[in-house]
């Protein structure tokens, strides 16, 4: 359904020029889930914003293609990159706290998509964000819509940046370290909640992650990041359990460490 | 900001009383002034402080007390317009270059820089030189003058938005960024901006004293505070009163939002 090839980013904005990403391939079909893993600094953000359609056209060269729906969003005009963004695809952020306005309230942000996608009229609007609220599994879905992001917790946020991202049904969601900043609990209710959305509405959904562990529960198949280059490619099981790389062998061999310290923690 | 917080802010408090009292003084001055502010009464020349008169009056016979109110409505009537322009423009240039970045910012922050330079009195007067005096020429004068500071805390509140992730999930639900500048940011500046307006109104009103008080501001027969201690400066020594009270009433003005700057610097 989106697929990319030989994709290239190149940062301009310092003395040298800086390439972050090379030969970036990756092909997402309906329906599926694809980890993104690699340590920090290894270009798996850079790669999710060329995706979103998310990074600036200055200061940075991109080459390849990002092919989607038979259109390449790395050069169509702004117009028809706007209709996709939200329509079709959504993304959420690692920060719950700086991922919503903090001077405007859930329910106008929810509804953002809504106003500018469609007409429908303000009671509809309403009613469909709170019904996404819902779905997202917030209790009290008629308060949150009241409340501004500072009265929320940080998994009720990244459940309300869900429900603004999915609230136009995409058939894309980005999902960029959407656990990192909570705790285990919250994590795994946040990876069940995206993996039933996959589940009830088909959309794909590429999961970035640095935890090995996480992807392997959510992922069908994963693809292994390290220095702008992709490592590794293959199904969730045959990284996990026959690695090919060094490199994925070091980043398996760090998640019993993980879980060790956050059992020590609770 | 909430209830509790504000009930513990004090300068908010206290500036919010003490410029509500004087707004309230100058609003009721526009319907009912004791005398007419211009009418001279020879009889009454430099009388002193008085029921009749509550606080004395000036060389012509002329009742201070109406005066310092028409006055004080002149001065901040021209100190709002002032920071209307200034905020207005100031917010059209800030969120552009900030926003965009790039060739426009540098063109536009090196005029600004250019115009900053300038003490903004001086600047003004040199307006003033060119547009001829009178109270709506020293709005736009004065007004012109404001601009590149609101722009400069405008933009640099841009650029610390503008990357935010809020702004990412904006643009990904398809908003343009006309409707991201202003829908989205600009409500994020306003904590900020309100106090640089308290402050620039405080700046407005001292510089439209100053620029009266040099005879190049507000033309007769309009009173303003600063005209009228231009007046009161040759009767310094025989009838220091005519000084004091406009003196007093920008001092409290001044202070009034000053505190109101600082109460909302705190939140
Ligand atoms: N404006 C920029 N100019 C030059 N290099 C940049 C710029 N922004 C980011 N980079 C570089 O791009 C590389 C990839 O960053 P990216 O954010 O994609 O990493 P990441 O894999 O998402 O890491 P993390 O797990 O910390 O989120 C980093 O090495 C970073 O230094
Ligand atoms: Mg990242």
């Amino acid at each position: 359904m989106i697929r990319v090839t030989d994709l290239n980013i190149e940062f301009f904005d310092h003395e040298r020029p800086e390439t972050v990403v090379y030969d970036f391939d990756l092909t997402l079909h309906e329906g599926e889930i694809v980890g993104l893993v690699g340590e920090s600094g290894s270009g798996k953000s850079m790669s999710a914003l060329a995706i979103a359609g998310l990074l600036s056209r200055k200061d940075m060269k991109k080459r390849g293609e990002i092919l989607f729906e038979g259109v390449n969003l790395l050069d169509c005009d702004r117009k028809t990159l706007r209709k996709f963004q939200g329509n079709e695809i959504g993304m959420i952020f690692q920060e719950p706290m700086t991922s919503l306005n903090p001077v405007k309230k859930i329910g106008w942000q929810v509804e953002e998509a809504l106003r500018l996608h469609t007409d429908l009229s303000k009671e509809e609007r309403k009613k469909r964000a709170i019904e996404m609220l819902q779905k997202v599994e917030l209790h009290e879905p008629e308060r949150v819509y009241e409340q501004y992001p500072h009265e929320l917790s940080g998994g009720m946020r990244q459940r309300v940046m869900i429900a603004a991202a999915m609230i136009c049904d995409p058939k894309i969601l980005i999902a960029d370290e959407p656990t990192t900043a909570l705790d285990v609990t919250i994590q795994e209710q946040i990876v069940a909640l995206l993996k039933r959305i996959n589940q009830e509405k088909k959309t794909a959904i590429l999961f970035i992650s640095h935890d090995l562990s996480l992807v392997h529960q959510l992922c069908e198949r994963v693809l292994v990041m390290k220095g702008g280059y992709v490592v590794e490619n293959g199904s969730a099981d045959e990284i996990f359990y026959h690695p090919k790389e060094e490199y994925t062998k070091k980043l398996i061999a760090a998640i019993p460490k993980v879980v060790r310290k956050t059992e020590k923690d609770s | 900001m909430n209830w509790k917080k504000i009930r513990k802010n004090k300068n908010f408090i206290a500036g919010s009383i003490l410029t509500g009292i004087m707004l309230l003084l100058i609003l009721a001055g526009c319907f009912y002034t004791p005398y007419n502010p211009n009418t001279m009464d020879p009889s009454a020349k430099f009388a002193g402080v008085s029921l009749k008169h509550l606080m004395g009056c000036d060389n012509f016979g002329r009742d201070i007390f109406s005066r310092v109110l028409s006055g004080s409505r002149t001065t901040l009537i021209v100190a709002a317009g002032t920071v209307l322009i200034g905020v207005v423009f100031g917010i059209l240039i800030g969120a552009l270059t900030g926003y965009y970045g790039g060739v426009l910012d540098e063109v536009l922050m090196r005029i600004n820089d250019a115009v900053f330079a300038f003490p903004s009195i001086l600047l003004a007067l040199l307006f003033i030189s060119l547009l001829g005096s009178g109270k709506y020429h020293v709005i736009i004068a004065l007004g012109i003058a404001f601009v590149p500071s609101f722009a400069r805390i405008v933009r640099s509140e841009f650029i610390r938005n503008k990357n935010m992730d809020y702004v990412k999930s904006a643009k990904l639900q398809g908003a343009g960024d006309f409707r991201i500048m202003f829908v989205h940011i600009l409500p994020n500046t306003m904590t900020v901006l309100l106090s640089a307006i308290m402050i620039g109104f405080n700046n407005a009103v001292l510089a439209e004293a100053g620029m009266s008080f040099l005879g190049i501001g507000v033309q007769p027969p309009d009173a303003s505070l600063g005209r009228m201690l231009s007046e009161a400066q040759s009767f310094l020594f025989s009838a220091p009163m005519y000084a004091l009270f406009p003196g007093l009433t920008i001092i409290l003005l001044v202070l009034g939002f000053g505190l109101l700057s600082d109460g909302l610097k705190n939140e």
